[in-house]
């Protein structure tokens, strides 16, 4: 693979923002908005791999969508490889579909359950390349080991998979046309855990032969943990923080990721009991957000500031990004 | 009954159905008990029987094809066989069961207050009144913020993690002895999550309830259980006291699990130690050990089916002779991956 100079995003994020409207009132004043995805900006550096995590509802499948332009994002703008692709529309968008893929949690919602495998895996080479059907089975066979599935399964169906089998399959699709951007939408949480281990490592392997670049959006911190170099915490639709993987684990800024952290039971009896932060109540709506820090509501550490003013995401050094006005170890 | 005899005692519990192809085995001979007070954690996978085995226990698998032996004491009582009465009776007053699904237990037409008002009226000859106090006071003990405001609302205007305490204060409004609890907080978010688990634990303390709780996670069983007890192909696998299931797990299944989870803290290891393979079909289960498939020591004396044995209430059912199994762990102390 030809390497992007380091100073270029892969796929950059501008103020992003996807808002829903809710109700159907012809009366504009009695709309109301949801704020799915609020003003984020994010760069996606070429070999990383981004985690984004963060509780239901927090927005990071919305801003998955948004990243390779599967939802239609509100305002802001999106580059891939320094090309504003804002605006393209679907037939301009078509050639930088090759370059990002997606991966999603229940793949066979994506798989028709009357064609075969193999034909269901030959059909990015349908649309975007003309081979000979013997080069196609060629390639959907190659795509088949590669996912560590067997030639011979291309004349399945899919309900003759198990459920880590059929992510194999969702995977290989996504793997076809030599993507460099896979987003991977919670890709092993429908899974038993001895499995989701296979996919995990199967997804590091891949990113070492194929020099892949993953957002990869999940609820579980382990997970997001081990595959990822980078991760963004996500609450009501805004990163909280951000910063290499290590980092914002082992020593948290945002106290949302220092109570999201904490919340993880751990599987072992030996260790220390942490003083577990328990936080107070749910999620706010994110129809009616809490104004200034949209944390404040359940924050430990919330003075009359955060209530008035919102933090914006800023540096504290060390690689990390962090939206509060109180951050941890500051 | 004295305060040391067990609650619930399982014995060679065996639940299968009549298919097309024959009889599918989906627990098989599992025995254990429960005693009072105890958080007893069952672990395993899908198809590992674990849900069949509370179902069983509540008495809940009426499916015609459902063939149910062996015996369930529940306080000296034998469930197996017992009329739908003489069950009722039980359910729901001294054995209350959660779901991971907390809309499952609850009506979308009814306010969260006439639904737990309507348990505790099933078994209590109180005051619609009363009821509805008791289900203020419930909804208060689970936590619930505003309990006099929730409960008029209904479900729909519930988080999930509302909804789940909802169930809970429905399940503990007759004061169960055992509360059932099949992945209660695998729907939610972590850290209502968080909130959920301290709720059950305190639900031992305060109401000294025993509770059986189904999981997936083994850090959830480190968080509450007393006891462990973890499940493959439709048997118990391993058990015992989680301090030596955790400290020196004995079933390669149950070193492939913990070996499955990313760890939290700490190095992160290059691979995780994943378990090749995956969970057998119950229609379909290798002869022997169900495990030998997937596992790195399979040899030829696993294909005799081995029973649970060990010292001091921690048993595995492998045949892996115990010097290799000490060979292992000290690989496994050094570092090296136990898994090829």
């Amino acid at each position: 693979m030809n390497a992007v100079p380091r100073e270029r995003p892969l796929l950059r994020a501008s103020d992003l923002s996807k808002r829903y409207h809710v109700g159907r009132s012809i009366f504009p004043a009695q709309r109301r908005t949801v704020h799915a995805v609020d003003t984020i900006s994010l760069d996606i550096w070429p070999g990383e791999t981004l985690g984004i995590v963060g509780e239901s509802g927090c927005g990071k499948s919305t801003l998955g969508r948004c990243l390779v332009r599967l939802t239609e994002i509100s305002s802001g703008s999106l580059e891939f490889e320094g090309r504003d692709i804002t605006d393209a529309s679907q037939r301009q968008l078509r050639p930088l579909r090759r370059q990002m893929q997606m991966v999603f949690q229940d793949p066979s919602a994506s798989l028709n359950p009357r064609r075969r495998i193999g034909d269901l895996l030959a059909d990015p080479f349908r649309i975007h390349e003309r081979l000979s059907a013997g080069e196609m089975a060629d390639r959907v066979a190659e795509l088949l080991r590669r996912v560590d599935l067997s030639p011979e399964h291309a004349s399945r169906y899919p309900h003759e998979f198990s459920g880590g089998q059929r992510q194999r399959i969702g995977i290989a699709r996504a793997l076809a046309l030599r993507p460099r951007l896979i987003v991977a939408d919670e890709p092993v949480s429908a899974l038993d855990v001895s499995i989701q281990a296979q996919i995990v490592n199967l997804l590091a392997d891949l990113r070492e032969a194929f020099n892949l670049t993953y957002v990869f959006i999940a609820h579980d911190l382990s997970v997001v943990r081990q595959i990822s170099t980078r991760v963004a915490v996500m609450y009501l639709g805004s990163i909280v923080e951000s910063g290499p993987t290590d980092l914002v684990f082992a020593a948290p800024a945002h106290h949302y990721t220092a109570a999201l952290r904490s919340a993880v039971p751990v599987p072992s009896v030996d260790r220390e009991r942490r003083q577990r932060l328990v936080l107070k109540g749910d999620l706010p709506s994110p129809m009616n957000p809490p104004s200034g820090c949209r944390f404040h509501t359940r924050c430990p550490a919330a003075t009359s500031l955060c209530r008035s003013e919102r933090p914006l995401l800023q540096s504290v050094g060390d690689g990390r990004l962090v939206a509060c006005h109180h951050p941890l170890g500051g | 009954m004295s305060a040391d005899a067990p609650l619930l005692v399982v014995e060679d519990l065996t639940v299968s159905f009549r298919g097309d192809e024959g009889l599918v085995q989906a627990v098989g001979g599992v025995s254990f008990t429960v005693k009072q007070r105890e958080i007893v954690g069952v672990v395993g996978e899908s198809g590992s029987g674990k849900s069949q085995t509370l179902l069983a226990i509540m008495g809940l698998i009426d499916s015609p094809r459902a063939v149910v032996s062996g015996s369930i004491r529940f306080m000296g009582q034998e469930l197996i066989g017992l009329n739908r009465r003489a069950l009722d009776a039980i359910r729901g007053r001294q054995i209350a069961m959660i779901f991971q699904d907390p809309m499952s237990a609850l009506t979308p037409v009814h306010t969260i207050g006439n639904q737990i008002g309507e348990q505790v009226r099933a078994h209590e000859k109180v005051s619609a009144r009363a009821a509805r106090a008791r289900a203020v006071q419930l909804l208060d003990a689970v936590g619930i913020a505003n309990p006099g405001r929730v409960v008029d609302g209904y479900p729909h205007q519930l988080s999930g993690g509302m909804r789940q305490r909802a169930v809970i204060a429905m399940a503990l409004s007759c004061n169960p002895v055992l509360l059932v609890a099949d992945e209660p907080t695998t729907a939610l978010d972590v850290t209502v999550q968080a909130q959920i688990l301290e709720l059950i634990g305190r639900l031992r303390d305060e109401f000294g309830s025993a509770v059986i709780l189904v999981t997936h996670d083994l850090g959830v069983v480190a968080e509450v259980a007393d006891q462990v007890l973890v499940m493959y192909g439709g048997r118990i696998v391993e058990e015992g006291g989680k301090g030596s299931v955790f400290r020196t797990p004995l079933h390669p299944y149950t070193w492939g699990l913990f070996g499955s989870i990313a760890p939290m803290e700490g190095e992160r290891p290059a691979r995780l130690a994943a378990i090749p393979g995956a969970p057998p079909s119950l229609s379909n289960l290798p002869t022997g050990c169900a495990f030998g498939p997937r596992c790195a020591y399979h040899h030829d004396d696993c294909l005799v089916r081995p029973p649970l044995v060990g010292a001091g209430g921690h048993r595995a059912a492998c045949v892996l002779p115990e010097t290799k199994r000490r060979h292992l762990k000290i690989q496994k102390a050094a570092g090296l991956e136990m898994q090829q």
